[in-house]
């Protein structure tokens, strides 16, 4: 089986794009990643694109080949729809396409447009990923559902708001010298706390923001980049992905995510790697919760453990293992088909040095990634290694 | 619009008969259902719905989604009902004044913005 190389990743600007059109941020994310590779246009033998509701969005079915034409490519294009984790299904497809033999060159990314939408429109569109019988019809909000889950953790192991705010705290820092991310601000733990109360325990500062962008990388077998001399150090060395019941109330404890747990233990067993090797990662914090939910279920800390981690220092920039250098959706933004792409985007240029926290982790050899669907109904880690 | 399954059991829950599916491992679920999500089984029968269930966990939603907005600020939560939990709207109490352990029972409102019927978990 063939090994598979990120030779080229492009992302654009993450934040508020109400103007430009979905066809026009995903062209420039993978014209960029295509030119970063200097793969040619003929050799990129399938688009995998990820987008979760350009339908509503953009009244835009049918999404894919529109997209590979944008990109000047004349070859099969899919899109895969996993909700927000419908980049992250993408990209582990078209690893398994690389790895299958069937193809050497594979471009996989995503977009979203969202800003476009009212604030309300918008909540409604992502609502859609929660169960519609049982949970939508009950007013369940993605604010609202993490709440559910947030007090259900507090109830079961303790923690509070504070500690979830210093989650919100560190992933803005980590955004302040990304220049794809939607803020640069830093946020203090008495703003988040202070901050209006969406659905609670969930504020409006432990909540990502709406945001329009994408997100694509050129995918290679070894043998192509070893035939094309190709610059591309950075390997996908493990996929795997997990599923659990839709609605939360058909799940045995509402305090974990088994989704992430199995898609974890599939990617490392992939790779050949367990918790202990990975120096740096990247998790789906689409609320603050999000982030010690995943942590858990990563394998990192025990269950109950993960709530302390930012506040301990344990995941910030100058941690042990630091967690979402990027900014992470919190701070990055989460333009929600582009995000698992751009998790592996992020991390390829930390373990290249290329990013602007790479200092934090120069010595790193091996990322993780962790892209969620839904209340992690569904999730795709990845793991990542690179060349020294 | 119609829904087969879901429409039938909201209608049983509003006339007092409300049930769930369960199966002979003992697995509770909600229809419309062909198998039990847990463990697969087809031999799914109905058992009565405990009429009166706990709150698990809950939110005080202060911006819903469009078919929500006369209803802000709402308390929605999860109640646990023995085999089965429900999710649905808690009325008969100020919403910031439900708690884990508030005493439920499952009854079907209307939702003040769509006019439609809906899950009400209301507060003994």
């Amino acid at each position: 089986m063939t090994g598979v190389r990120v030779a080229g990743v492009g992302l654009t600007q993450f934040g508020r794009q109400p103007e430009r059109t979905g066809r026009d941020l995903f062209a420039e994310a993978a014209l960029a990643a295509r030119e970063e590779s200097g793969v040619p246009s003929d050799d990129i033998e399938e688009l995998n694109y990820g987008n979760f509701m350009g339908s509503l969005a953009e009244r835009q079915g049918h999404q894919a080949p529109l997209m590979a034409e944008m990109v000047g490519l004349d070859c099969p294009a899919t899109r895969y729809e996993e909700a927000c984790a419908s980049a992250g299904v993408a990209v582990r497809e078209a690893v398994r396409s690389v790895r299958s033999g069937e193809n050497d060159v594979v471009l996989a990314g995503g977009c979203e447009r969202m800003t476009n939408l009212s604030t309300a429109d918008v909540t409604e569109g992502l609502a859609t990923a929660a169960d519609e019988l049982y949970e939508i019809r009950a007013g369940i909000t993605f604010p609202g559902a993490y709440a559910l889950m947030a007090r259900a953790y507090f109830e079961q192991y303790g923690g509070d708001r504070e500690d979830l705010a210093h989650v919100a705290v560190k992933n803005h820092d980590n955004a302040l010298p990304n220049e794809y991310a939607q803020f640069h601000r830093a946020i203090t733990v008495d703003e988040v706390l202070d901050a209006p109360m969406v659905s609670d325990p969930v504020g409006l500062l432990d909540a990502c923001p709406v945001t329009d962008g994408a997100s694509a990388l050129v995918l290679v077998s070894d043998e192509y980049a070893a035939d094309h001399d190709l610059d591309a150090p950075v390997s996908i060395t493990g996929t795997g992905q997990g599923g659990d019941n839709l609605a939360l109330q058909d799940r045995e404890d509402l305090a974990v995510t088994p989704a992430t747990e199995r898609a974890a233990t599939e990617a490392y067993a992939d790779a050949g790697r367990d918790p202990d090797d990975v120096d740096v990662v990247e998790v789906h914090d689409c609320f603050t919760i999000a982030e010690v939910l995943a942590l858990e279920g990563l394998g990192f800390y025990e269950a109950g453990e993960g709530i302390g981690a930012a506040r301990r220092g344990e995941t910030t920039a100058t941690g042990e293992r630091p967690v979402n250098l990027s900014g992470g959706l919190k701070a990055k933004g989460h333009p929600v088909g582009a995000t698992g792409g751009s998790q592996v985007v992020e991390m390829t240029r930390l373990l290249r040095g290329d990013h602007p926290n790479s200092d934090h982790v120069e010595d790193a050899t091996v990322g993780l990634t962790h892209n969620a669907g839904g209340t992690v109904a569904s999730a795709v880690v990845h793991v990542l290694e690179v060349d020294r | 619009m119609t829904d087969a399954g879901y429409d039938e059991w909201l209608d049983a829950v509003d006339d007092g008969e409300g049930y769930y599916l369960r199966c002979p491992e003992g697995h509770g679920s909600l229809p419309p259902r062909r198998v039990c999500p847990h463990c697969g089984s087809t031999d799914l029968g109905r058992e009565s719905l405990p009429t009166t269930g706990t709150v698990e966990t809950y939110t005080v939603c202060y911006v819903g989604g469009p078919d929500f907005e006369d209803e802000e600020p709402y308390a929605t939560a999860i109640a646990d009902f023995g085999d089965v939990r429900l999710t649905g709207v808690v009325r008969g109490v100020d919403p910031e004044d439900v708690a884990v352990g508030t005493v439920v029972e499952p009854t079907v409102g209307t939702n003040r913005t769509t006019g439609d019927d809906l899950l009400v978990l209301r507060a003994r």
